[in-house]
């Protein structure tokens, strides 16, 4: 009799736990929607939605606020730096995976999950007193000259070659999301049926020819994972794009001249915002980053779902 | 002559995928060899034992962040922890309980959401509230930065258990939250511990969550109701200061932070091995 109730009220208080602790975890996630959604209603209310989101004037003075340099900053980096790691990252993939002897594929493994763990500032602390000497120096101000003698048109879409600017933090940010596409690329290659390989070697193909015909085409989905999960590091990336942006937000952007992206002008000006506007146009904008991450994770899963039917992913 | 061009085509594309591969090796080397080089070269006692000194001038050191950082950290890992402990054992040990497909999705969701928009938060819900920076809002912005990393990693660590166990268990008439508790847990406790370390490795590096709840703080405080300083905020605000003294202990305080996500990351992998 005791242990009967020992063990239905023991059982029975065990689950409420759980529930509760699970449903304070949904209740956080609701909540953040809903704070981030109502403390920028202000601004969404003074512009309209379409209004803020498209807006091109962010103009702290004038009481004037538009999310569109930012969208289009966040967007920008994003696309290009992932178009820029892209393919490194799928040949350190392959090298791992494919080509390299064990123990070095497990070197540079290794070496790889650690630029996932550096963080963000140190990477940015890197990028202000290496990177953007090396880039002003040896990349922007030739450039610049050059096009200054030969290409006067160019040198609007160039922009100043102070270093600080765009140019530096798609690198930087580059370099950050390396690791997370190329860690799941390699992973998905792994997964690869040794027969699959083996079949078409006795065919006579070369190392590249079963990589291009096999691997790749078997593991693609994994691959593009990877890209989508890149991307949505990319998009919510803070501490190192605030350090290297120059956070100008004067459209139109130039290749090496300052710009800012959603993350990057929270970090700049929330902590001195007076209240007011525009304290609840930068909650509106955080609101906006939400949506635009939801979106992107709600992508990703999706299309994962969709390649990973049919394309013999298990 | 069509083989010998596959072959020349062959060599190309393996030297290419060498080259992509270097490509991504050479930067990574070049900043651990630079927050190494430079970094040793600002770590004395000072650095460790001092609180910092007046805007300009040259010495102090970094106490206050370094003792802010654990601190912060250990409360974010104590909320975190319950919060995704509880999420990931009701994932993982009740599979058909109605609350388990929503929430999964949730921890998903909230495992893509970007680090300073649990930041945003934290200042909307405590900062405002309690009328102040704090280091107890940054534990909160950092837990919830948590929260799923832990959830999803005790779940599918208690997955790798076989079902046999728990009926081991309930077959010699033990109720199914004892089987958890005293069965269940323990036998995966590598896992969970790994899983909660890796989780405090991931947040302890961020900055972003807390710009505007722990704010920063120059001296020593142990208030966790009060602004407390953190060696994340410390490199981002050193590194944009103007000062050549400053600058240096960035540095430095960028080498112990990687130093002590590298032994976090060890102690987890270790952990993790000793199942």
């Amino acid at each position: 009799m005791r242990s009967r109730i020992y063990g239905r009220l023991g059982d029975r208080v065990f689950t409420t736990v759980l529930v509760a602790l699970g449903g304070a975890v949904m209740l956080i996630a609701a909540l953040m929607a809903w704070e981030l959604w109502s403390g920028g209603a202000e601004a969404f209310r003074a512009f309209g939605f379409w209004g803020f989101t498209l807006g091109r004037e962010w103009d702290v003075v004038a009481g004037r606020f538009g999310a569109w340099p930012f969208l289009l900053g966040t967007v920008l980096t994003s696309a290009v730096a992932l178009g820029l790691a892209f393919l490194p990252s799928l040949a350190a993939a392959i090298a791992i995976a494919e080509y390299a002897p064990r123990w070095l594929g497990e070197v540079v493994a290794y070496l790889i999950d650690l630029l996932a763990a550096l963080p963000s500032v140190v990477y940015g602390l890197w990028g202000i007193f290496v990177l953007v000497p090396l880039v002003r120096d040896h990349l922007e101000q030739p450039l610049f000259l050059w096009s200054a003698a030969h290409a006067p048109a160019l040198m609007g879409l160039l922009g100043p070659p102070t270093g600080i600017g765009l140019l530096s933090a798609v690198l930087v940010l580059a370099l950050m999301i390396i690791p997370y596409s190329s860690s799941l690329a390699r992973d998905a290659i792994r997964l690869v049926p040794r027969e699959q390989r083996e079949a078409m070697y006795a065919l006579g193909a070369t190392r590249w020819e079963v990589v291009r015909r096999v691997v790749l085409p078997y593991a693609r989905g994994g691959i593009f994972a990877g890209v989508i999960l890149a991307l949505a590091r990319a998009l919510g990336e803070t501490m190192a794009v605030t350090m290297l942006i120059g956070n100008g937000h004067q459209l139109p952007f130039s290749a090496f001249g300052p710009a800012a992206t959603m993350a990057s002008v929270i970090a700049n000006e929330f902590a001195e915002a007076d209240g007011g506007l525009q304290l609840s146009s930068l909650l509106a904008v955080g609101f906006l980053l939400f949506l635009l991450s939801l979106l992107v994770n709600v992508a990703a899963d999706w299309v994962l779902r969709r390649m990973a039917v049919g394309e013999g992913q298990k | 002559m069509n083989l010998r061009r596959r072959y020349l085509r062959d060599r190309l594309m393996v030297a290419l995928v060498y080259l992509g591969t270097l490509l991504v090796l050479l930067p990574l080397l070049f900043i651990l060899g630079y927050v190494f080089v430079k970094g040793a070269g600002a770590l004395n006692p000072a650095f460790f034992t001092r609180p910092p000194a007046p805007p300009g001038e040259a010495g102090g050191g970094m106490l206050p962040a370094i003792v802010g950082t654990f601190i912060i950290d250990l409360m974010a890992l104590a909320m975190g922890g319950l919060l995704g402990l509880g999420g990931g054992v009701l994932l993982a040990e009740y599979p058909d309980h109605p609350l388990g497909r929503p929430l999964r999705m949730v921890a998903n969701v909230l495992g893509g959401i970007p680090a300073i928009l649990m930041g945003l938060f934290a200042f909307v819900v405590v900062v405002v509230p309690m009328g102040g920076f704090s280091a107890f809002s940054g534990s909160v912005a950092l837990a919830i930065l948590m929260i799923p990393i832990i959830m999803r990693s005790t779940e599918e660590v208690l997955k790798l258990l076989p079902w046999e166990l728990r009926e081991a268990g309930l077959a010699l008439g033990l109720p199914r939250w004892r089987v958890t508790l005293s069965l269940i847990l323990p036998a995966a406790r590598g896992g969970v511990v790994t899983g909660l370390l890796l989780a405090l490795a991931r947040a302890a590096g961020e900055a972003a969550p807390l710009l505007f709840t722990a704010f920063g703080n120059q001296f020593l405080s142990f208030d966790p109701l009060g602004p407390m300083d953190s060696l994340p905020l410390k490199i981002y605000v050193y590194a944009i200061s103007p000062y050549e003294d400053w600058i240096r202990q960035a540095w430095g305080a960028a080498l112990l932070l990687v130093l002590l996500l590298m032994a976090t990351n060890l102690l987890a992998r270790r952990a993790m091995r000793r199942r």
